[in-house]
């Protein structure tokens, strides 16, 4: 017969200080682990919801980023007419040619200011974004103007680029006329305006930064990657939008690294920290053990039920830890990425699955802390045990 | 108190196994605590060694990304206070694969001036020779030339990225300087020349080398204000700030560190209180013996916390010196994102962690210990716990 699990709890009530303590220690370990699952995983999201499946990516071939990519006007031709482009509602392919650069944003907590990607592009091009990139305030900037639309990320962000107000760069004053809702994409922290204003802007008419263009479907879509990539008098590299934003994610990799290192030595300490609540429960609870002997209740009956105790404490440990770190979810922040050399706005992301690891994480800090003292009560001699004090 | 010293390690040998996992638990938390604090220390608190502090860094105001024109040179070198202005360009590009242990530093410099401005760099008179005559011959420093097994005359092939060029160098030379061992520099104008047409004499960064260091500011606004109303503005400061400007860019490491710092700090004092409770609980009976014997309250309150004392003393003492060791680890790594080579655990950090090691044992052992020594003598002797 198993000791039942209400036996546990109300011990864990019963020493609630030293309960609280410990599952604290547990909470603070495995909430350190979380929030930086969180950001990564809100960057992942962010940037692998940026682009349409059918989207490709064309850059000069070698070159990692649009920022350090060329395209000129003369390859863009060649690539327009490329056989598997889809083709829009006017019967002309759906291609983008578009020059990337990357301008200064200054903010109340970082005077200095931080870099932001500014897209040159075409009204048809901002077309092919499709549903993904939606304009919620102002209207589309006019071709010919220095007008821009910001990401709804830099608008919230960055008061001196919210809707109305001015940002100089270049050759001079572009207004702010409108605010594009990317969801959690990448554009959301982008600002784009006219192609040609910005090209003529940067004297580079001829030699733009990349192009985005439309598969047909899915079938033609490797073709035409191939195609591309493999047309020497080109010289370009092809690349599914998706991937190319995805891989970018690498950019959240040593504060990754870093979280995951922290919360490894802090679990470390928090086991012992379980350890040490455990056998003190062990210890205290020595005649109980003898007790419990002499009614019966078989060795790796008294093992499970300490070790399940242990578990439940660092349960606990593992919900609070969830607890503390849900706040987070949704909190909008930015970090630099080497990719674009500029920022990406993201939310925290605490997903259940990110909360289910954190407990797991709890879960295995109790295991390591309960089994030892777990073993240790189980193999206590039954006279002995009821003599102590 | 001295006298008492004997009895406070008795008490604490008293329960092995709780000493040790208690012991354990705050050396890993101290280890942690350190290591933080040595990085966050070496990245906004330690000081410019002598030369870094005579060089300034000319980039573009908007970014790293964004080049400058080769001909600011002679016009930047005129600014007084300048001793000398050279051509300092990241390359980057791939050095046999994207691999991460693949990557250091490539930057395209000008071969003559280099050990001048980075007077720092220690290289043979012939090796620099050979560097400064040949035009496609780079050196390395040797921290990378070991870890890629590289020796002179070897052919290294650059493929770059941000410059659309595949460049075939020769290792002339292995420099070694007391910080940076890990970079490569070859002839800009090998870069340059390389380069398609209209993409030639566009630089990213110049290097200042000053007569003063007190001048910093005094030229960095000279330069600036050249260029004020030029197309592209410059941002001129000191390698100090270049480097912590780039961090800053990674997003608030600052804040990031901090809040890791905080919670490990909340961790142990939670670990050490909790422990501490335990161990004053187990002997309430003794202090009633104590007392009998005629000890004070007072003193039994010492005796009680300088118990904590002691092992949240040792704990510091083994998680510092853990730390110490993870810091080694960690300057032997390639520099990616900042400069790790100075990262240690210098003597102000290793007083304030066993500090902070000493006020956690103090605090987490005060009040138990308060209420056991308040405790009259029947009441504690009655205790059966």
């Amino acid at each position: 017969m198993d000791i039942p699990l209400s036996y546990n709890l109300r011990n864990l009530v019963a020493r609630r200080t030293t309960t609280i303590m410990t599952a604290l220690g547990i909470a603070l370990t495995v909430a350190v682990l979380l929030s930086i699952f969180a950001l990564v995983d809100g960057l992942r999201t962010a940037l692998s919801s940026t682009g349409h499946p059918l989207n490709i990516m064309v850059m000069r071939k070698g070159s990692t980023a649009e920022l350090n990519s060329t395209v000129t006007q003369e390859t863009f031709r060649v690539i327009k007419v490329k056989p598997g482009i889809a083709k829009d509602a006017k019967g002309e392919p759906q291609a983008s040619l578009e020059v990337v650069t990357v301008i200064i944003l200054e903010s109340p907590e970082i005077p200095s200011g931080i870099n932001i990607t500014l897209r040159g592009l075409t009204v048809d091009g901002f077309a092919m974004r499709g549903s993904d990139v939606k304009l919620t305030a102002g209207r589309m900037f006019t071709p010919g103007r220095r007008e821009v639309v910001v990401g709804q990320g830099i608008s919230n962000r960055y008061p001196m680029a919210r809707l109305g107000q001015t940002l100089h760069f270049g050759k001079g004053d572009w207004q702010v006329v409108g605010v594009m809702d990317a969801g959690r994409s990448a554009a959301n922290s982008e600002v784009f305006c006219d192609l040609f204003q910005l090209a003529s802007d940067q004297n580079r008419e001829t030699t733009l930064s990349s192009a985005l263009v439309r598969a047909s479907d899915e079938v033609s879509m490797q073709a035409l990657v191939n195609s591309l990539t493999n047309d020497q008098q080109l010289n370009v590299d092809a690349t599914p939008e998706r991937a190319y934003y995805a891989q970018q994610t690498s950019s959240a990799a040593p504060i990754q690294a870093l979280g995951i290192f922290v919360s490894i030595i802090m679990a470390i300490g928090s086991s012992f920290a379980a350890m040490n609540t455990m056998y003190a429960a062990v210890a205290r609870r020595s005649p109980e053990i003898g007790t419990l002997r002499v009614l019966g209740f078989s060795k790796l009956g008294i093992l499970t039920s300490f070790f399940l105790e242990s578990l439940l404490l660092s349960l606990l440990g593992g919900l609070l830890g969830c607890l503390l770190v849900l706040p987070l979810n949704n909190l909008q922040t930015g970090i630099g990425n080497f990719v674009t050399f500029s920022e990406i706005t993201f939310n925290f992301h605490v997903t259940p699955s990110i909360m289910a690891m954190g407990i797991a994480f709890a879960l295995v800090m109790g295991a390591i802390g309960g089994l030892f003292p777990a073993a240790s009560a189980a193999r206590k001699e039954i006279l002995a045990s009821l003599k102590q004090n | 108190m001295v006298q008492h010293l004997p009895l406070v390690f008795k008490n604490s040998m008293r329960n092995k196994r709780r000493t040790v996992l208690t012991l354990f638990s705050i050396a890993a938390s101290l280890c942690l605590l350190g290591f933080l604090m040595a990085i966050y220390y070496s990245f906004y608190f330690s000081e410019a060694t002598q030369e870094q502090s005579l060089r300034l860094l000319v980039r573009n105001k908007v970014s790293l990304a964004n080049p400058l024109l080769r001909s600011y040179m002679p016009r930047i070198k005129q600014v007084p206070g300048v001793e000398e202005a050279m051509i300092f360009q990241w390359f980057g590009g791939t050095y046999k694969d994207n691999k991460p242990e693949n990557f250091f530093g490539r930057f395209a410099v000008e071969p003559a001036k280099l050990f001048t401005v980075y007077n720092e760099y220690k290289i043979s008179e012939e090796e620099k020779k050979a560097f400064i005559s040949e035009r496609t011959a780079c050196v390395v420093g040797e921290k990378t030339a070991a870890r890629h097994n590289m020796k002179l005359g070897d052919r290294i092939t650059l493929v770059g990225d941000i410059f659309p060029v595949k460049l075939e160098l020769i290792v002339r030379g292995i420099y070694h300087s007391k910080t940076d061992n890990e970079n490569m520099f070859f002839d800009y104008e090998y870069l340059n020349e390389s380069m398609p047409a209209g993409r030639r004499d566009s630089v990213s960064t110049f290097g200042i080398k000053m007569d003063k260091a007190e001048n910093a500011q005094a030229i960095a606004k000279g330069v600036d204000d050249l260029f004020r109303n030029a197309p592209l503005q410059t941002k001129t400061e000191t390698e100090k700030a270049f480097q912590l400007s780039f961090l800053a860019f990674l997003g608030n490491v600052k804040a990031f560190l901090m809040a890791i710092c905080a919670a490990v700090t909340f961790t142990i004092l939670l670990v050490t209180g909790n422990t501490m409770a335990m161990s004053v609980r187990e002997r309430v009976k003794e202090v009633g013996i104590l007392k009998t014997l005629g000890y004070t309250p007072g003193l039994i309150l010492s005796l009680l916390v300088g118990e904590s004392l002691v092992i949240s003393f040792l704990g510091g003492v083994i998680g510092l010196g853990l730390a110490a060791m993870l810091c080694g680890v960690l300057r032997n790594m390639p520099s990616t994102f900042a400069d790790m080579s100075q990262i240690a655990i210098v003597p102000s950090i290793a007083a304030i962690g066993l500090g902070a090691a000493l006020v956690i044992g103090l605090i987490s052992s005060l009040i138990p210990a308060y209420g056991a020594s308040r405790k009259s003598i029947l009441e504690a002797l009655r205790v059966s716990d």
